[in-house]
C-alpha cells in the first residue's frame, strides 16, 4: 500500500504526518517548504532594496496561501507590512474554450491598487508557464505596475512560453510522464510537495497541479 | 448547462455557480478597464421581439464587458416586420455564425422552440408570461448580497402573478434555492395552475407582511390585460400596494424589491421606492453581473 514513508519531521504546518498516496514520492516535506519560503522571503527583499513598494499577489488556489505567507514572513524579518492579495486568471487562459467552464477564484488586489508597485507573482508550481502569461494580462487590466516579479515554490521545467521565475523554492527536473502535486496546510491539511504518475486529461493548470 | 431557458431546469449547484460567479464577475465593474477577454471572437444576437430597455441593455454590457460582439436584433425594423417567421429568423442567425442567441419574444415557449433550431446557446430573456430567468437570478444575487443568505428566507411575491414570467422563475428559482415562497394578489391575478406551483398563496397581503423577509412588487401588466382583473387602480393599490405602512409592518431588516418598471403609486408607493430598504436600482446594477456570469457559463467553454 504505502510507497514512501513519511519522513520524520514533515509535521511542520500540518496536524499529523502527512502519507503520500499510492505511486507519489514526497518530494519536499513541511519543513523543506518553509525553510524554501524564508529563503524566498529573504531574495525578496534583497532584490527589491528593502521591499517597500512590494505587493504580493498569489493565484488560485494555492498561490494564495503561499503569499500570504511570505508577507507574513516579511513582516517577521524586516518588520515591514507587505500588502498581500489574490489575482484570479480564469478569465484569461488561453485554453477555455477545451474544457467545459471552470468557477472562478477570487480577486483580491490589495487597497491602495497596483500602479507603481513591484508586483511578485506567486504560484505553486511553474510548469508551461501558460499561467503566467494569463496572471501578466490580466495584471494589465488592473494597472501599471513598476516591476513584475514571480515567485514559484516549484519549477519543474517544460516551459512552452519565454517565461521564468525570479525566486524559486525548488528546481525539480521532472519528465512530462508525472506530476507534480503542492498540498498546503491551509487547502489540504498539511504540506508537502508530491511527485507522481500524470493524471489523464489534466495536463496544464488544473486544480493545484502544475501551471 | 447548453441553454438557460427556465429556472426549473437548473440543479441547487447551477444556480449557486452562476451566483458565485457573479459575485466574482461584479468587481469588474469596479476596475479601471472594464473588460475581460474571456469571449474575445464570439458572437452574441440580442433578439428583441418585445420593447425592453433595461434587459437588452444589460445583456449588451455584460457581453462586452466578456469581449463578444453584440448584434442588436429588433423585430421593429427589421424582416420580421416584412412577415419573417421566427424559425427562419432564427436560420438567419444561425447562417451568420452567432454563438450565443438572447432571445424575448411575446409568445411562451418560443425560447424553448428556438433552442431546437440553433446551434448556439439560447438565452430566455423573456418569453410571454412563462419565463424570464435571468430576472430571478439577479433577484436572487441581489437577495444574497443584502441577506447573506437564501435558505429559510421567507419571500412574498406579490401582484400580478398571471402575467408576469419573473414570477414563475422567481418561485422556481428561490425553492430550488431553499426559500419559502409566497404569492400574494388578488384571486383574478393568480393562474389556474397554481396549485401546481412549488409555494404558498394567499389573498392578504397584511396578513403575510409580518413574517416576510423579502418582498417582491410585480407591475400590473395592463398592456396584456384583455379583461377586467380589478375594479380601480385605487382598489388594487389600497389591496395590494406597498406603502409606508406596510414597509413599517415588515421585520427591521426586511427589503422590498422590484423588476422594473415600477408604476409609482400603483403597486408601490413613491415613499417605499425611494427608501434605502428597496433594492430596484441595485437589482439593475447586479443584473450586468450575473448576465455577465450567464455568459461566461454558456459561451466560455467547450
Amino acid at each position: 500500500m504505502r510507497a514512501q514513508k513519511p519522513t520524520p519531521g514533515d509535521t511542520n504546518g500540518g496536524a499529523e504526518p502527512p502519507e503520500a498516496p499510492e505511486g507519489t514520492r514526497a518530494v519536499l516535506d513541511g519543513s523543506e517548504i518553509n525553510r524554501a519560503l524564508t529563503r524566498i522571503a529573504h531574495e525578496v527583499l534583497e532584490r527589491t532594496k528593502g521591499g517597500h513598494r512590494v505587493t504580493l499577489l498569489g493565484i488560485p488556489s494555492r498561490g494564495v496561501p503561499l503569499a500570504a505567507r511570505l508577507a507574513e514572513r516579511i513582516e517577521r524579518v524586516e518588520n515591514l507590512a507587505v500588502p498581500h492579495g489574490s489575482l484570479d486568471i480564469t478569465m484569461y487562459r488561453d485554453d477555455l474554450r477545451t474544457a467545459p467552464p471552470r468557477a472562478l477564484g477570487r480577486t483580491e488586489i490589495p487597497a491602495g491598487g497596483l500602479d507603481d508597485r513591484v508586483v511578485v507573482l506567486i504560484d505553486d508550481v511553474l510548469f508551461s508557464g501558460r499561467t503566467v502569461r494569463a496572471a501578466l494580462d490580466a495584471l494589465n487590466d488592473l494597472g501599471r505596475p513598476r516591476a513584475v516579479q514571480l515567485a514559484v515554490l516549484v519549477d519543474r521545467g517544460h516551459r512552452e512560453l519565454p517565461i521564468r521565475a525570479d525566486y524559486v523554492g525548488k528546481n525539480l527536473p521532472t519528465s512530462l510522464r508525472e506530476s507534480v502535486t503542492v498540498r498546503l496546510a491551509e487547502t489540504d491539511g498539511h504540506d508537502s510537495v508530491l511527485l507522481g504518475p500524470a493524471r489523464p486529461q489534466r495536463r496544464t493548470g488544473a486544480e493545484g497541479e502544475e501551471s | 448547462m447548453r441553454h438557460l431557458l427556465s429556472t426549473g431546469d437548473l440543479t441547487r449547484d447551477e444556480a449557486v455557480l452562476i451566483l458565485d460567479t457573479a459575485a466574482e464577475l461584479a468587481q469588474v465593474g469596479d476596475r479601471s478597464v472594464k473588460k475581460l477577454p474571456t469571449l474575445r471572437g464570439r458572437t452574441v444576437v440580442n433578439l428583441f421581439y418585445e420593447d425592453s430597455t433595461r434587459t437588452r441593455t444589460s445583456f449588451e454590457i455584460a457581453a462586452k464587458r466578456l469581449s463578444a460582439d453584440v448584434v442588436n436584433f429588433s423585430a421593429k425594423g427589421s424582416s420580421v416586420s416584412k412577415g419573417e417567421s421566427l424559425k427562419d429568423t432564427a436560420l438567419t442567425l444561425q447562417a451568420m455564425g452567432a454563438d450565443g442567441v438572447v432571445i424575448r419574444h411575446g409568445a411562451s415557449g418560443a425560447a424553448h422552440r428556438l433552442a431546437g433550431w440553433v446551434d448556439g446557446s439560447v438565452l430566455n430573456a423573456g418569453d410571454g408570461t412563462h419565463e424570464h430567468p435571468t430576472q430571478a437570478l439577479l433577484d436572487a444575487y441581489t437577495v444574497r448580497t443584502r441577506l447573506g443568505r437564501l435558505e429559510g428566507l421567507r419571500v412574498a411575491i406579490v401582484g400580478d402573478i398571471l402575467h408576469s414570467r419573473v414570477a414563475r422563475s422567481n418561485v422556481l428559482l428561490l425553492t430550488t434555492l431553499g426559500a419559502h415562497v409566497t404569492l400574494v394578489a388578488p384571486p383574478t391575478l393568480l393562474p389556474v395552475s397554481v396549485h401546481t406551483w412549488p409555494c404558498e398563496v394567499s389573498y392578504d397581503l397584511d396578513a403575510v407582511l409580518p413574517k416576510t423577509d423579502v418582498v417582491m412588487m410585480l407591475r400590473v401588466q395592463a398592456e396584456r390585460m384583455h379583461a377586467s382583473f380589478f375594479p380601480s387602480v385605487r382598489e388594487y393599490s389600497r389591496g395590494y400596494g406597498m406603502d409606508g405602512a406596510r414597509l413599517d409592518r415588515m421585520p427591521r431588516d426586511a427589503i422590498v424589491m422590484h423588476p422594473g418598471p415600477m408604476v409609482r403609486g400603483m403597486e408601490i408607493s413613491a415613499e417605499v421606492a425611494d427608501s434605502p430598504r428597496c433594492t430596484v436600482v441595485e437589482q439593475v446594477a447586479n443584473g450586468v453581473s450575473l448576465r455577465m456570469a450567464v455568459l461566461y457559463l454558456l459561451l466560455g467553454g467547450s
